[in-house]
């Protein structure tokens, strides 16, 4: 890495950290005298006492696992279903015609609407929270699929199908890694629409889970807590972010769309 | 097979027709309409045509990646169906390198298509790099050359292929005139060297007299070979060999063929070539040049 990259990347790192102080200072000042009532918004204080007192008798770890195994299965499922289908779809001209903006109007149809009845069916417990997730993360992944398999250029399959190549070298030597950085993105979106329909179904209707916490602390009148699940959530959210990059970027590298120096 | 072709034909096209879409349909075309062709081993034929005329279509019967509606391919004496990676390489006009393998690796995987061993395989690729200057660039991307560099790597993993027919649907096509003569000059030293049979789709009369031993003109669509004109000129061709007499003349002589082909085949030089001839002269002259 060159010297100006390396001060430009610190210059950026260090604006993120006054942004984080200012922000601090805003919801300091907003909370002390006169402020802000408590109920709204606890002080820093309060929130980070409750932080280390959750994060030190592992209070958090329970509904962690639940959230942590319900966006698993809800991801898993979506990608397997959603890759399968797309490729499959992206097959036929016939079949993208048909399902291709089905699915497109079908993906801005706004899943919560359902969630009532994903409860009514499958419970309170992390089934519906797996098959909401799943519902939501399922489109952005089924399209990109398609997209990325329909249009590997014609070129590639040609010179492949020319030298012989059989269907399974076609397949993973060919359009895997032709529709490789579409198809990732639409993992990476659904991936993250998996963690926000998890969350946001839990504090919705359930018994267990990170967004569970989250609304019983509301529902206690307790803000210190539910701003601590917060900022417990913000964190994970920001390390599901960075581990997708990092992904994203050995992908990139493996398959060389990453641009060459 | 039946037909009691001597040993030295290549390939041997006989009536093929071939139609894409229904009959009546909006789509329907005929693309090549009973065209025979023979070539022999050995040989640089190419050919020559209006855009839509079936030149590509042609290339891509006898490389087995269509099949004629009508009629027969033959190569090496045997019935075509479907490609035969053991006889025939292809290089591409261009995206046909896989931008997401190196050149080194590009060169690789056709040979595992082909079924080649991993030490055989190295060996390979590393030789065919060398054969076209691009050793130092193996582990380069694509995208990282220049067009002609890409078209040297396309050409490099023909030749490692190691076929005796090499089917090249303009590959210099989007390449600048300058690097189309280099390339064009390398490829007859290749000619002379390897003895390959080479069959060249091209849009330029240049090239077509620099390059081929025989060039085939086509009709406008429906394709046929309307004819074929003999270049009696040994490999490697020389730089000197453009500016002769014998060159101008078969360049001359191709352009009249293909003048009046040009003309059915684009209504816009027709509507001109009624109105003045000289007009139609500089139109067409623009298109092949």
């Amino acid at each position: 890495m060159s010297r100006s990259s390396l001060l430009d990347k610190l210059l950026v790192l260090l604006t993120w950290v006054v942004c984080l102080l200012l922000i601090y200072w805003a919801w300091r000042e907003a909370t002390g005298e006169g402020g802000v009532s408590i109920t709204l918004l606890p002080a820093p204080d309060a929130v980070f006492k409750e932080l280390g007192h959750i994060l030190s008798t592992g209070a958090f770890i329970e509904p962690w696992e639940v959230t942590f195994y319900e966006c698993v299965m809800a991801f898993s499922w979506a990608a397997s279903v959603g890759l399968a289908l797309g490729y499959v779809i992206s097959r036929s001209t016939y079949l993208v015609q048909v399902f291709e903006p089905l699915l497109a109007s079908l993906f801005t149809v706004p899943m919560v609407l359902f969630f009532p009845l994903c409860v009514l069916y499958f419970g309170l417990g992390p089934n519906s929270k797996i098959v909401f997730g799943f519902s939501v993360a399922f489109f952005p992944i089924v399209l990109a699929a398609i997209s990325g398999f329909a249009s590997v250029e014609s070129g590639f399959v040609q010179a492949a199908r020319s030298m012989g190549a059989t269907r399974w070298q076609m397949f993973h030597l060919v359009l895997v890694p032709a529709a490789f950085p579409v198809v990732l993105s639409g993992l990476r979106m659904g991936a993250v629409l998996t963690f926000l329909s998890v969350l946001g179904s839990e504090t919705l209707g359930s018994l267990e889970g990170l967004g569970h916490a989250i609304h019983n602390a509301s529902m206690d009148m307790n803000p210190a807590e539910m701003y601590a699940y917060i900022i417990i959530v913000i964190v994970i959210a920001a390390l599901l972010n960075l581990s997708l990059g990092v992904i994203e970027a050995i992908g990139n590298r493996r398959y060389g769309v990453t641009e060459g120096e | 097979m039946s037909s009691p072709q001597p040993d030295d034909l290549a390939i041997q096209v006989e009536n093929a027709t071939m139609q894409f879409g229904k009959e009546g349909s909006s789509l329907f075309v005929n693309a090549l309409l009973e065209t025979s062709l023979t070539v022999k081993k050995g040989e640089f034929l190419c050919l020559i045509g209006p855009s839509g005329c079936g030149k590509s279509t042609l290339m891509n019967l006898m490389g087995g990646l269509l099949t004629a509606t009508s009629g027969s391919v033959d190569v090496m004496g045997q019935a075509i169906n479907g490609p035969m990676p053991d006889k025939i390489a292809f290089v591409f006009q261009e995206n046909s390198l896989f931008p997401w393998n190196t050149i080194a690796e590009n060169i690789d995987v056709g040979l595992k298509f082909r079924g080649v061993e991993k030490a055989e395989r190295a060996r390979r690729t590393k030789e065919s790099l060398a054969s076209v200057g691009l050793s130092e660039f193996a582990d380069h991307y694509p995208r990282q050359l220049s067009g002609g560099m890409r078209q040297r790597a396309a050409l490099a993993r023909a030749l490692s292929l190691e076929t005796d027919i090499i089917l090249m649907d303009e590959p210099f096509g989007a390449l600048d005139e300058q690097t189309r003569m280099i390339m064009g000059e390398d490829l007859s030293h290749l000619m002379a060297r390897t003895g390959k049979t080479i069959i060249f789709v091209t849009h330029s009369l240049g090239e077509a007299v620099y390059l081929a031993d025989r060039v085939a003109i086509f009709s406008a669509r429906p394709g046929r070979i309307k004819r074929i004109i003999d270049v009696n000129e040994s490999h490697p061709r020389l730089p000197s060999f453009v500016t002769s007499e014998k060159f101008v003349n078969l360049r001359n002589e191709l352009y009249r063929e293909l003048h009046d082909e040009m003309a059915k085949a684009t209504p816009h030089s027709n509507k001109i070539a009624t109105v003045s001839a000289d007009g139609a002269q500089l139109s067409s002259e623009d298109e092949l040049a």
